[in-house]
Protein backbone atom coordinates (compact mmCIF):
# COMPACT_ATOMS: atom_id res chain seq x y z
CA UNK A 1 0.00 0.00 0.00
CA UNK A 2 2.72 2.61 1.06
CA UNK A 3 6.44 1.53 0.13
CA UNK A 4 8.99 4.23 1.28
CA UNK A 5 12.75 2.95 0.30
CA UNK A 6 16.03 5.28 0.93
CA UNK A 7 13.59 8.48 1.60
CA UNK A 8 15.45 11.66 2.56
CA UNK A 9 13.48 14.81 2.91
CA UNK A 10 15.76 18.15 3.45
CA UNK A 11 14.55 21.74 3.46
CA UNK A 12 16.93 23.99 1.27
CA UNK A 13 20.63 23.60 2.21
CA UNK A 14 20.21 22.25 6.02
CA UNK A 15 20.75 18.67 7.09
CA UNK A 16 18.38 16.14 6.18
CA UNK A 17 15.07 16.44 8.34
CA UNK A 18 14.09 12.92 7.62
CA UNK A 19 16.75 10.36 6.35
CA UNK A 20 17.23 6.61 4.63
CA UNK A 21 13.29 6.18 5.75
CA UNK A 22 12.51 2.70 4.49
CA UNK A 23 9.60 0.80 5.59
CA UNK A 24 6.08 0.00 4.02
CA UNK A 25 2.47 -0.07 4.99
CA UNK A 26 0.60 -2.77 4.58
CA UNK A 27 -3.15 -3.35 3.55
CA UNK A 28 -5.04 -3.71 7.05
CA UNK A 29 -2.26 -2.71 9.43
CA UNK A 30 -2.00 -1.03 11.94
CA UNK A 31 0.50 1.25 12.99
CA UNK A 32 1.74 3.84 15.80
CA UNK A 33 3.84 6.55 14.32
CA UNK A 34 6.15 8.33 17.71
CA UNK A 35 9.09 9.58 18.51
CA UNK A 36 9.57 13.09 20.29
CA UNK A 37 8.44 16.61 19.12
CA UNK A 38 9.96 17.88 16.54
CA UNK A 39 11.37 14.58 15.14
CA UNK A 40 9.07 14.36 11.66
CA UNK A 41 6.00 12.37 12.25
CA UNK A 42 4.03 15.28 10.75
CA UNK A 43 6.46 15.81 7.69
CA UNK A 44 6.90 12.01 7.28
CA UNK A 45 2.55 12.09 6.93
CA UNK A 46 3.01 14.76 4.56
CA UNK A 47 5.09 12.98 2.54
CA UNK A 48 2.64 9.70 2.84
CA UNK A 49 -0.39 12.58 1.78
CA UNK A 50 1.80 13.42 -1.08
CA UNK A 51 1.89 17.33 0.16
CA UNK A 52 5.70 17.02 -0.21
CA UNK A 53 7.93 15.57 -2.42
CA UNK A 54 11.17 13.72 -1.33
CA UNK A 55 14.58 14.83 -1.96
CA UNK A 56 16.09 11.47 -2.41
CA UNK A 57 14.64 7.99 -2.22
CA UNK A 58 11.80 6.23 -3.47
CA UNK A 59 7.96 6.09 -2.60
CA UNK A 60 5.16 3.95 -3.65
CA UNK A 61 1.40 4.45 -3.45
CA UNK A 62 -1.18 1.97 -4.05
CA UNK A 63 1.64 0.41 -6.41
CA UNK A 64 2.42 3.89 -8.27
CA UNK A 65 5.27 5.33 -7.84
CA UNK A 66 5.35 9.18 -6.70
CA UNK A 67 7.52 10.81 -8.49
CA UNK A 68 6.22 10.67 -11.84
CA UNK A 69 2.18 11.13 -10.76
CA UNK A 70 0.34 13.55 -12.67
CA UNK A 71 -1.90 16.43 -10.07
CA UNK A 72 -5.23 14.44 -11.14
CA UNK A 73 -3.38 11.10 -10.23
CA UNK A 74 -2.34 12.59 -6.45
CA UNK A 75 -5.58 13.92 -6.44
CA UNK A 76 -7.23 10.28 -7.14
CA UNK A 77 -4.58 8.86 -4.77
CA UNK A 78 -5.82 11.09 -1.53
CA UNK A 79 -9.30 10.22 -2.19
CA UNK A 80 -7.95 6.92 -0.82
CA UNK A 81 -6.66 8.31 1.64
CA UNK A 82 -8.16 10.07 5.12
CA UNK A 83 -6.70 12.20 7.11
CA UNK A 84 -6.76 13.67 10.58
CA UNK A 85 -4.40 16.77 10.98
CA UNK A 86 -3.27 17.76 14.29
CA UNK A 87 -4.99 20.98 14.04
CA UNK A 88 -8.29 19.50 12.59
CA UNK A 89 -8.25 22.29 9.49
CA UNK A 90 -11.69 22.23 9.88
CA UNK A 91 -13.28 25.15 7.79
CA UNK A 92 -14.54 27.59 10.01
CA UNK A 93 -17.56 28.73 7.42
CA UNK A 94 -19.13 25.68 7.29
CA UNK A 95 -20.85 24.02 9.83
CA UNK A 96 -20.32 20.62 11.62
CA UNK A 97 -22.23 18.81 8.80
CA UNK A 98 -20.97 19.97 6.16
CA UNK A 99 -17.28 19.81 6.77
CA UNK A 100 -17.82 16.36 7.04
CA UNK A 101 -19.29 15.87 4.16
CA UNK A 102 -16.67 18.16 2.00
CA UNK A 103 -15.07 14.80 0.88
CA UNK A 104 -18.54 14.02 -0.92
CA UNK A 105 -19.00 17.74 -1.84
CA UNK A 106 -15.93 17.76 -3.57
CA UNK A 107 -16.29 14.65 -5.44
CA UNK A 108 -19.64 15.87 -6.85
CA UNK A 109 -22.21 13.26 -5.21
CA UNK A 110 -25.30 13.95 -4.84
CA UNK A 111 -26.61 16.17 -1.11
CA UNK A 112 -29.58 13.49 -0.84
CA UNK A 113 -27.44 10.12 -1.62
CA UNK A 114 -25.01 11.26 1.64
CA UNK A 115 -27.07 13.53 3.90
CA UNK A 116 -28.13 10.20 6.18
CA UNK A 117 -24.70 8.81 6.23
CA UNK A 118 -23.21 12.48 7.32
CA UNK A 119 -26.02 12.60 9.60
CA UNK A 120 -25.48 8.97 11.38
CA UNK A 121 -21.35 9.31 11.46
CA UNK A 122 -21.98 12.13 13.24
CA UNK A 123 -24.26 10.52 15.70
CA UNK A 124 -21.76 7.84 16.55
CA UNK A 125 -18.69 10.45 17.15
CA UNK A 126 -21.08 12.16 19.40
CA UNK A 127 -21.63 15.12 17.50
CA UNK A 128 -25.57 14.46 16.16
CA UNK A 129 -26.45 17.31 18.49
CA UNK A 130 -23.75 19.60 16.88
CA UNK A 131 -24.35 19.51 13.20
CA UNK A 132 -25.09 22.90 12.31
CA UNK A 133 -22.73 24.06 14.49
CA UNK A 134 -19.50 26.40 13.06
CA UNK A 135 -16.09 24.92 14.64
CA UNK A 136 -15.34 28.36 16.16
CA UNK A 137 -17.61 27.41 19.06
CA UNK A 138 -16.66 23.53 19.12
CA UNK A 139 -14.28 22.30 21.92
CA UNK A 140 -11.14 21.14 21.23
CA UNK A 141 -12.15 17.14 21.55
CA UNK A 142 -15.13 18.28 19.08
CA UNK A 143 -13.40 19.46 16.55
CA UNK A 144 -11.10 16.54 16.72
CA UNK A 145 -14.05 14.26 16.15
CA UNK A 146 -15.45 16.15 13.37
CA UNK A 147 -12.18 15.67 11.74
CA UNK A 148 -11.96 12.20 12.04
CA UNK A 149 -15.78 12.19 10.61
CA UNK A 150 -14.47 14.22 7.74
CA UNK A 151 -11.78 11.62 7.25
CA UNK A 152 -13.80 8.84 7.84
CA UNK A 153 -16.80 9.57 5.77
CA UNK A 154 -15.10 8.25 2.60
CA UNK A 155 -14.48 5.06 4.02
CA UNK A 156 -11.14 5.26 3.23
CA UNK A 157 -8.64 2.59 2.44
CA UNK A 158 -5.55 4.39 4.43
CA UNK A 159 -6.19 6.46 7.91
CA UNK A 160 -3.59 8.90 8.39
CA UNK A 161 -4.05 10.75 11.54
CA UNK A 162 -1.45 13.22 13.63
CA UNK A 163 -2.03 13.12 17.42
CA UNK A 164 -5.71 12.21 17.24
CA UNK A 165 -6.10 12.10 20.80
CA UNK A 166 -3.70 15.33 21.51
CA UNK A 167 -6.93 17.67 21.97
CA UNK A 168 -9.42 14.90 24.18
CA UNK A 169 -9.25 13.80 27.90
CA UNK A 170 -7.97 10.59 28.42
CA UNK A 171 -11.32 8.61 28.62
CA UNK A 172 -12.17 10.43 24.93
CA UNK A 173 -9.02 9.04 23.44
CA UNK A 174 -9.83 5.44 24.76
CA UNK A 175 -12.77 5.81 22.83
CA UNK A 176 -11.48 7.29 19.70
CA UNK A 177 -8.83 4.91 19.67
CA UNK A 178 -11.05 2.02 19.62
CA UNK A 179 -13.27 3.85 16.94
CA UNK A 180 -9.52 3.59 14.91
CA UNK A 181 -8.90 -0.34 15.91
CA UNK A 182 -12.61 -1.25 14.52
CA UNK A 183 -12.04 0.78 11.26
CA UNK A 184 -8.79 -1.52 11.32
CA UNK A 185 -10.77 -4.52 11.59
CA UNK A 186 -13.10 -3.30 8.74
CA UNK A 187 -9.74 -3.07 5.95
CA UNK A 188 -8.44 0.03 6.24
CA UNK A 189 -4.69 0.69 7.15
CA UNK A 190 -4.47 3.11 9.97
CA UNK A 191 -1.19 5.01 10.80
CA UNK A 192 -1.45 7.10 14.28
CA UNK A 193 1.14 9.61 15.07
CA UNK A 194 1.31 10.05 18.35
CA UNK A 195 3.71 10.70 21.27
CA UNK A 196 1.07 9.21 24.14
CA UNK A 197 2.81 6.06 25.24
CA UNK A 198 -0.35 5.25 27.16
CA UNK A 199 -2.30 5.40 23.80
CA UNK A 200 0.07 2.83 22.45
CA UNK A 201 0.00 0.54 25.28
CA UNK A 202 -3.72 0.01 24.89
CA UNK A 203 -3.45 -1.42 21.35
CA UNK A 204 -0.19 -3.80 21.69
CA UNK A 205 -0.33 -5.54 18.30
CA UNK A 206 0.29 -2.03 16.25
CA UNK A 207 3.33 -2.47 14.53
CA UNK A 208 5.64 1.07 16.15
CA UNK A 209 7.43 3.47 13.89
CA UNK A 210 9.55 5.45 15.76
CA UNK A 211 10.97 8.54 14.56
CA UNK A 212 14.62 9.43 15.68
CA UNK A 213 17.31 11.67 14.66
CA UNK A 214 15.51 11.75 11.42
CA UNK A 215 15.56 7.68 11.24
CA UNK A 216 13.26 5.49 11.19
CA UNK A 217 13.23 2.31 13.78
CA UNK A 218 10.38 -0.22 13.88
CA UNK A 219 9.23 -2.51 16.60
CA UNK A 220 6.74 -5.10 15.82
CA UNK B 1 -15.71 -1.82 3.56
CA UNK B 2 -16.74 -0.69 7.27
CA UNK B 3 -18.33 -2.62 8.98
CA UNK B 4 -21.49 -0.74 10.72
CA UNK B 5 -21.71 -2.91 13.81
CA UNK B 6 -17.88 -2.08 14.38
CA UNK B 7 -18.61 1.40 14.13
CA UNK B 8 -21.39 1.23 16.26
CA UNK B 9 -19.57 -0.72 18.93
CA UNK B 10 -16.90 1.65 19.24
CA UNK B 11 -18.49 4.58 19.72
CA UNK B 12 -21.31 2.93 21.81
CA UNK B 13 -19.73 5.16 24.86
CA UNK B 14 -19.49 8.35 22.50
CA UNK B 15 -23.33 8.94 21.95
CA UNK B 16 -26.40 9.46 23.73
CA UNK B 17 -29.27 7.23 24.28
CA UNK B 18 -31.57 8.50 22.14
CA UNK B 19 -29.03 8.59 19.32
CA UNK B 20 -28.24 4.93 20.32
CA UNK B 21 -32.41 4.25 19.69
CA UNK B 22 -32.07 5.91 16.27
CA UNK B 23 -29.23 3.50 14.92
CA UNK B 24 -30.60 0.22 16.35
CA UNK B 25 -34.27 1.53 14.66
CA UNK B 26 -32.03 2.67 11.32
CA UNK B 27 -30.17 -0.93 11.69
CA UNK B 28 -27.01 -1.96 9.97
CA UNK B 29 -28.28 -3.25 6.66
CA UNK B 30 -30.08 0.41 5.87
CA UNK B 31 -26.77 2.20 6.43
CA UNK B 32 -25.03 -0.21 4.48
CA UNK B 33 -27.31 0.22 1.88
CA UNK B 34 -27.08 4.38 1.71
CA UNK B 35 -23.50 4.18 2.08
CA UNK B 36 -22.79 2.37 -1.71
CA UNK B 37 -25.85 4.39 -3.27
CA UNK B 38 -23.49 7.81 -2.74
CA UNK B 39 -22.68 8.55 -6.35
CA UNK B 40 -24.64 11.35 -8.89
CA UNK B 41 -24.28 14.85 -9.02
CA UNK B 42 -24.41 17.54 -6.88
CA UNK B 43 -26.99 19.64 -5.48
CA UNK B 44 -26.20 20.94 -2.23
CA UNK B 45 -22.83 22.59 -4.10
CA UNK B 46 -24.63 24.82 -5.22
CA UNK B 47 -25.98 26.57 -2.27
CA UNK B 48 -22.65 26.18 0.04
CA UNK B 49 -19.88 28.43 -0.69
CA UNK B 50 -16.45 26.88 -0.13
CA UNK B 51 -14.73 30.28 0.01
CA UNK B 52 -16.57 32.52 2.91
CA UNK B 53 -18.71 35.16 0.97
CA UNK B 54 -17.73 38.22 3.58
CA UNK B 55 -14.46 39.59 4.39
CA UNK B 56 -12.97 42.76 4.02
CA UNK B 57 -11.48 42.55 0.48
CA UNK B 58 -14.55 40.92 -0.84
CA UNK B 59 -15.96 44.38 0.24
CA UNK B 60 -13.67 46.31 -1.20
CA UNK B 61 -13.38 44.90 -4.52
CA UNK B 62 -16.73 45.22 -4.83
CA UNK B 63 -17.14 48.68 -4.35
CA UNK B 64 -13.35 48.83 -6.74
CA UNK B 65 -15.95 46.44 -9.48
CA UNK B 66 -19.03 48.85 -9.02
CA UNK B 67 -16.62 51.95 -9.29
CA UNK B 68 -15.14 50.80 -12.63
CA UNK B 69 -18.38 49.85 -13.87
CA UNK B 70 -20.00 53.10 -13.38
CA UNK B 71 -17.20 54.82 -15.13
CA UNK B 72 -17.60 51.99 -18.13
CA UNK B 73 -21.14 52.17 -18.54
CA UNK B 74 -20.88 55.87 -18.29
CA UNK B 75 -18.33 56.24 -20.95
CA UNK B 76 -20.15 53.60 -23.10
CA UNK B 77 -23.73 55.52 -22.23
CA UNK B 78 -22.18 58.62 -23.34
CA UNK B 79 -20.59 57.27 -26.71
CA UNK B 80 -23.86 55.97 -27.64
CA UNK B 81 -25.54 59.70 -26.54
CA UNK B 82 -22.87 61.70 -28.70
CA UNK B 83 -23.58 59.29 -31.50
CA UNK B 84 -27.60 59.66 -31.35
CA UNK B 85 -26.97 63.41 -30.96
CA UNK B 86 -24.49 63.08 -33.57
CA UNK B 87 -27.10 61.41 -36.00
CA UNK B 88 -30.01 63.89 -34.59
CA UNK B 89 -27.36 67.05 -36.27
CA UNK B 90 -26.84 65.19 -39.28
CA UNK B 91 -30.60 64.67 -40.22
CA UNK B 92 -31.64 68.43 -39.58
CA UNK B 93 -28.70 69.75 -41.44
CA UNK B 94 -29.67 67.55 -44.18
CA UNK B 95 -33.03 68.17 -44.10
CA UNK B 96 -32.89 71.83 -45.76
CA UNK B 97 -30.01 73.43 -47.21
CA UNK B 98 -29.58 77.55 -47.60
CA UNK B 99 -29.65 79.78 -50.68
CA UNK B 100 -27.41 83.16 -49.36
CA UNK B 101 -28.04 86.05 -51.88
CA UNK B 102 -25.78 88.94 -51.51
CA UNK B 103 -26.42 92.49 -52.77
CA UNK B 104 -25.01 93.55 -55.38
CA UNK B 105 -24.40 96.92 -56.30
CA UNK B 106 -26.72 98.29 -59.36
CA UNK B 107 -29.23 94.64 -58.92
CA UNK B 108 -32.60 95.12 -57.22
CA UNK B 109 -31.80 92.24 -53.95
CA UNK B 110 -35.91 91.48 -53.96
CA UNK B 111 -35.53 90.84 -57.56
CA UNK B 112 -32.96 88.80 -57.33
CA UNK B 113 -34.63 87.03 -53.97
CA UNK B 114 -37.83 86.55 -55.96
CA UNK B 115 -36.18 85.20 -59.21
CA UNK B 116 -34.03 82.60 -57.35
CA UNK B 117 -37.34 81.62 -54.75
CA UNK B 118 -38.94 80.83 -57.84
CA UNK B 119 -36.78 79.02 -59.89
CA UNK B 120 -35.61 77.02 -57.15
CA UNK B 121 -39.69 76.29 -56.63
CA UNK B 122 -39.82 74.69 -59.47
CA UNK B 123 -36.70 72.72 -59.76
CA UNK B 124 -37.61 68.58 -59.14
CA UNK B 125 -37.24 67.50 -55.73
CA UNK B 126 -37.74 70.19 -53.77
CA UNK B 127 -40.56 69.76 -51.49
CA UNK B 128 -40.75 73.53 -49.84
CA UNK B 129 -38.90 76.78 -50.14
CA UNK B 130 -39.02 79.62 -47.22
CA UNK B 131 -37.98 83.01 -47.87
CA UNK B 132 -36.21 84.95 -45.16
CA UNK B 133 -37.82 88.83 -45.64
CA UNK B 134 -35.62 91.82 -44.79
CA UNK B 135 -37.01 92.03 -41.59
CA UNK B 136 -36.43 88.22 -40.42
CA UNK B 137 -33.10 88.70 -42.21
CA UNK B 138 -32.24 91.73 -39.78
CA UNK B 139 -34.10 89.67 -36.68
CA UNK B 140 -31.27 86.68 -37.10
CA UNK B 141 -28.14 89.21 -36.68
CA UNK B 142 -29.85 91.05 -33.69
CA UNK B 143 -28.42 88.88 -31.19
CA UNK B 144 -25.03 89.68 -32.05
CA UNK B 145 -25.69 93.42 -32.84
CA UNK B 146 -28.32 94.52 -30.81
CA UNK B 147 -32.06 95.91 -31.16
CA UNK B 148 -30.71 99.78 -30.82
CA UNK B 149 -28.30 99.06 -33.97
CA UNK B 150 -30.29 100.50 -37.34
CA UNK B 151 -29.83 97.64 -39.83
CA UNK B 152 -31.64 99.19 -43.16
CA UNK B 153 -27.79 101.19 -43.80
CA UNK B 154 -25.98 97.30 -44.13
CA UNK B 155 -26.13 95.50 -46.72
CA UNK B 156 -27.77 92.50 -45.42
CA UNK B 157 -27.88 89.14 -47.16
CA UNK B 158 -31.04 87.52 -47.68
CA UNK B 159 -31.86 84.00 -47.14
CA UNK B 160 -33.92 81.32 -48.19
CA UNK B 161 -34.00 77.99 -46.77
CA UNK B 162 -34.86 75.26 -49.17
CA UNK B 163 -36.36 71.74 -48.29
CA UNK B 164 -35.55 69.12 -50.35
CA UNK B 165 -37.71 65.90 -50.81
CA UNK B 166 -35.91 62.84 -49.39
CA UNK B 167 -33.20 61.58 -51.70
CA UNK B 168 -35.19 63.14 -54.59
CA UNK B 169 -32.72 66.64 -55.16
CA UNK B 170 -29.47 66.32 -57.18
CA UNK B 171 -27.74 69.80 -55.59
CA UNK B 172 -25.09 69.66 -58.46
CA UNK B 173 -28.37 70.31 -60.82
CA UNK B 174 -29.35 73.01 -58.30
CA UNK B 175 -26.44 74.92 -58.24
CA UNK B 176 -25.81 75.13 -62.12
CA UNK B 177 -29.24 76.15 -62.50
CA UNK B 178 -29.05 78.77 -59.84
CA UNK B 179 -25.49 79.90 -61.29
CA UNK B 180 -27.53 80.51 -64.63
CA UNK B 181 -30.78 82.16 -63.13
CA UNK B 182 -28.91 83.76 -60.46
CA UNK B 183 -25.62 84.30 -60.56
CA UNK B 184 -24.92 85.88 -57.15
CA UNK B 185 -26.46 83.35 -55.06
CA UNK B 186 -24.58 80.94 -53.03
CA UNK B 187 -26.00 77.54 -52.10
CA UNK B 188 -24.84 76.09 -49.05
CA UNK B 189 -25.79 72.66 -48.59
CA UNK B 190 -24.31 72.50 -44.98
CA UNK B 191 -22.21 69.85 -46.19
CA UNK B 192 -18.65 70.86 -44.52
CA UNK B 193 -20.44 71.80 -41.51
CA UNK B 194 -21.98 67.93 -41.43
CA UNK B 195 -18.70 66.25 -42.15
CA UNK B 196 -16.84 68.09 -39.19
CA UNK B 197 -19.74 67.30 -37.34
CA UNK B 198 -19.41 63.59 -38.24
CA UNK B 199 -15.83 63.64 -37.47
CA UNK B 200 -16.28 65.04 -34.18
CA UNK B 201 -18.79 62.80 -33.10
CA UNK B 202 -16.39 59.61 -34.96
CA UNK B 203 -13.66 61.00 -32.90
CA UNK B 204 -15.65 61.08 -29.19
CA UNK B 205 -17.14 57.74 -29.84
CA UNK B 206 -13.44 56.32 -30.65
CA UNK B 207 -12.07 58.37 -27.32
CA UNK B 208 -15.15 56.59 -25.62
CA UNK B 209 -14.46 53.06 -27.04
CA UNK B 210 -10.50 53.32 -25.48
CA UNK B 211 -11.49 54.86 -22.33
CA UNK B 212 -13.44 51.90 -22.28
CA UNK B 213 -10.97 49.77 -22.57
CA UNK B 214 -8.51 51.53 -20.75
CA UNK B 215 -11.75 50.66 -17.60
CA UNK B 216 -11.95 47.82 -18.42
CA UNK B 217 -8.73 46.42 -18.55
CA UNK B 218 -7.45 48.74 -15.54
CA UNK B 219 -10.62 46.65 -13.59
CA UNK B 220 -8.85 43.04 -15.39
CA UNK B 221 -6.24 43.95 -13.42
CA UNK B 222 -7.25 44.80 -9.72
CA UNK B 223 -9.33 41.61 -10.57
CA UNK B 224 -6.11 39.55 -10.69
CA UNK B 225 -4.57 41.09 -7.80
CA UNK B 226 -7.83 41.05 -5.74
CA UNK B 227 -7.75 37.16 -6.76
CA UNK B 228 -4.46 36.49 -5.91
CA UNK B 229 -4.77 38.07 -2.24
CA UNK B 230 -7.91 36.44 -1.78
CA UNK B 231 -5.90 33.21 -2.86
CA UNK B 232 -3.41 34.03 -0.21
CA UNK B 233 -6.18 34.50 2.43
CA UNK B 234 -7.85 31.40 1.57
CA UNK B 235 -4.35 29.12 1.25
CA UNK B 236 -5.61 26.99 4.37
CA UNK B 237 -9.03 26.29 2.21
CA UNK B 238 -7.00 25.45 -0.31
CA UNK B 239 -5.05 22.89 1.07
CA UNK B 240 -7.93 21.74 2.89
CA UNK B 241 -10.10 21.43 -0.36
CA UNK B 242 -6.92 19.61 -2.03
CA UNK B 243 -6.67 17.01 0.87
CA UNK B 244 -10.25 15.79 0.78
CA UNK B 245 -9.65 15.10 -2.86
CA UNK B 246 -10.64 18.22 -4.99
CA UNK B 247 -9.49 18.62 -8.67
CA UNK B 248 -8.12 22.11 -9.13
CA UNK B 249 -10.88 22.65 -11.87
CA UNK B 250 -13.41 22.36 -8.63
CA UNK B 251 -11.31 25.14 -6.83
CA UNK B 252 -11.07 27.32 -9.41
CA UNK B 253 -15.08 26.85 -10.27
CA UNK B 254 -15.22 27.66 -6.64
CA UNK B 255 -13.48 30.89 -6.97
CA UNK B 256 -15.01 31.49 -9.98
CA UNK B 257 -18.74 31.09 -8.41
CA UNK B 258 -17.13 33.42 -5.69
CA UNK B 259 -15.93 35.96 -7.49
CA UNK B 260 -19.00 35.94 -9.85
CA UNK B 261 -21.56 36.80 -6.90
CA UNK B 262 -18.87 39.70 -6.34
CA UNK B 263 -18.63 40.62 -9.81
CA UNK B 264 -22.34 40.73 -10.37
CA UNK B 265 -22.98 42.99 -7.40
CA UNK B 266 -20.43 45.56 -7.81
CA UNK B 267 -21.15 45.95 -11.54
CA UNK B 268 -25.21 45.91 -10.91
CA UNK B 269 -24.29 48.54 -8.28
CA UNK B 270 -22.22 50.38 -10.57
CA UNK B 271 -24.36 49.75 -14.02
CA UNK B 272 -27.68 51.00 -11.88
CA UNK B 273 -25.66 54.25 -10.83
CA UNK B 274 -25.05 54.76 -14.58
CA UNK B 275 -28.94 54.50 -15.23
CA UNK B 276 -29.44 56.64 -12.64
CA UNK B 277 -27.03 59.13 -13.33
CA UNK B 278 -28.46 59.76 -17.35
CA UNK B 279 -31.94 60.09 -15.75
CA UNK B 280 -31.01 62.60 -12.84
CA UNK B 281 -29.29 64.81 -15.92
CA UNK B 282 -32.57 64.42 -17.96
CA UNK B 283 -34.52 65.16 -14.64
CA UNK B 284 -32.02 67.91 -14.28
CA UNK B 285 -32.28 69.30 -17.80
CA UNK B 286 -35.71 69.63 -17.79
CA UNK B 287 -36.26 71.53 -14.59
CA UNK B 288 -33.49 73.92 -16.05
CA UNK B 289 -35.39 74.01 -19.13
CA UNK B 290 -35.28 77.50 -20.19
CA UNK B 291 -32.11 78.34 -18.68
CA UNK B 292 -28.69 79.77 -20.17
CA UNK B 293 -26.97 77.05 -20.84
CA UNK B 294 -30.14 74.53 -21.13
CA UNK B 295 -30.51 75.39 -24.72
CA UNK B 296 -26.74 74.56 -25.58
CA UNK B 297 -26.99 71.28 -23.94
CA UNK B 298 -29.80 70.50 -25.63
CA UNK B 299 -29.38 71.49 -28.80
CA UNK B 300 -26.26 69.32 -28.65
CA UNK B 301 -27.42 65.89 -26.57
CA UNK B 302 -30.98 66.51 -26.79
CA UNK B 303 -33.15 66.11 -23.70
CA UNK B 304 -29.99 63.97 -22.08
CA UNK B 305 -32.07 61.33 -22.57
CA UNK B 306 -30.24 57.34 -23.09
CA UNK B 307 -31.69 55.75 -26.07
CA UNK B 308 -33.10 52.57 -25.47
CA UNK B 309 -29.62 51.11 -27.37
CA UNK B 310 -27.93 52.78 -25.25
CA UNK B 311 -29.85 51.10 -21.95
CA UNK B 312 -29.24 47.67 -23.25
CA UNK B 313 -25.97 48.04 -23.69
CA UNK B 314 -25.24 49.09 -20.54
CA UNK B 315 -26.97 46.28 -19.41
CA UNK B 316 -24.92 43.57 -21.43
CA UNK B 317 -21.89 45.53 -20.32
CA UNK B 318 -22.89 45.02 -16.55
CA UNK B 319 -23.92 41.74 -16.99
CA UNK B 320 -20.72 40.76 -19.20
CA UNK B 321 -18.35 42.70 -16.38
CA UNK B 322 -19.83 40.17 -13.93
CA UNK B 323 -18.50 37.39 -15.99
CA UNK B 324 -15.25 38.77 -16.78
CA UNK B 325 -14.68 39.24 -13.03
CA UNK B 326 -15.49 35.57 -12.40
CA UNK B 327 -13.66 34.19 -15.35
CA UNK B 328 -10.33 36.40 -14.82
CA UNK B 329 -10.46 34.71 -11.49
CA UNK B 330 -11.38 31.56 -12.51
CA UNK B 331 -8.23 31.17 -15.07
CA UNK B 332 -5.38 32.85 -12.33
CA UNK B 333 -6.53 30.32 -9.37
CA UNK B 334 -6.41 27.18 -12.31
CA UNK B 335 -2.80 28.99 -13.12
CA UNK B 336 -2.03 28.81 -9.52
CA UNK B 337 -2.73 25.79 -8.71
CA UNK B 338 -1.21 23.91 -11.23
CA UNK B 339 1.87 25.41 -10.11
CA UNK B 340 0.78 23.72 -6.36
CA UNK B 341 1.86 20.22 -5.38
Amino acid sequence: MVRFENVGLRYGMATETLRDLTFSIEPRSFQFLTGPSGAGKTTLLRLILLSLRPTRGFISLFGRETSTLEKDDITAIRRRIGVVFQDFRLLDHLTTYQNVSLPLLVQGKEESSYRAEVQELLKWVGLGNHMDAYPPVLSGGEKQRVAIARALIMRPELLLADEPTGNVDPSMARRLLRLFVELHKSGTSVVIATHDLSLMDQFDSAQRLVLGDGRLHIYE
Amino acid sequence: MIAHSGWFSAMGDCTSMSETNHIQRTGTAGFLARMRNIGRKADIHEALPLIPESSIAGKALVTIISIMTFLATLTAGSAVLIRDASQGWSNQITQEMTIQIKPQPGRNLDVDVETAAAAVKAFPGVESVKVFSKLESSNLLEPWLGSSVSLDELPIPRLIVVKPLTGGLEIEKLREMLSEKAPHAVLDDHRLWFERLTNMANALVFAAIFVLALVITAMALAIAFATRGAMAGTRDIIDVLHFVGAHDKFISKEFQKHFFKLGLKGAAIGGFSTLAAFALAGLLLKIWNGGTGSEQIESLFGTFSLSWPGIVLIVILTILIAFLVGNISRVIVFRHLQTLR
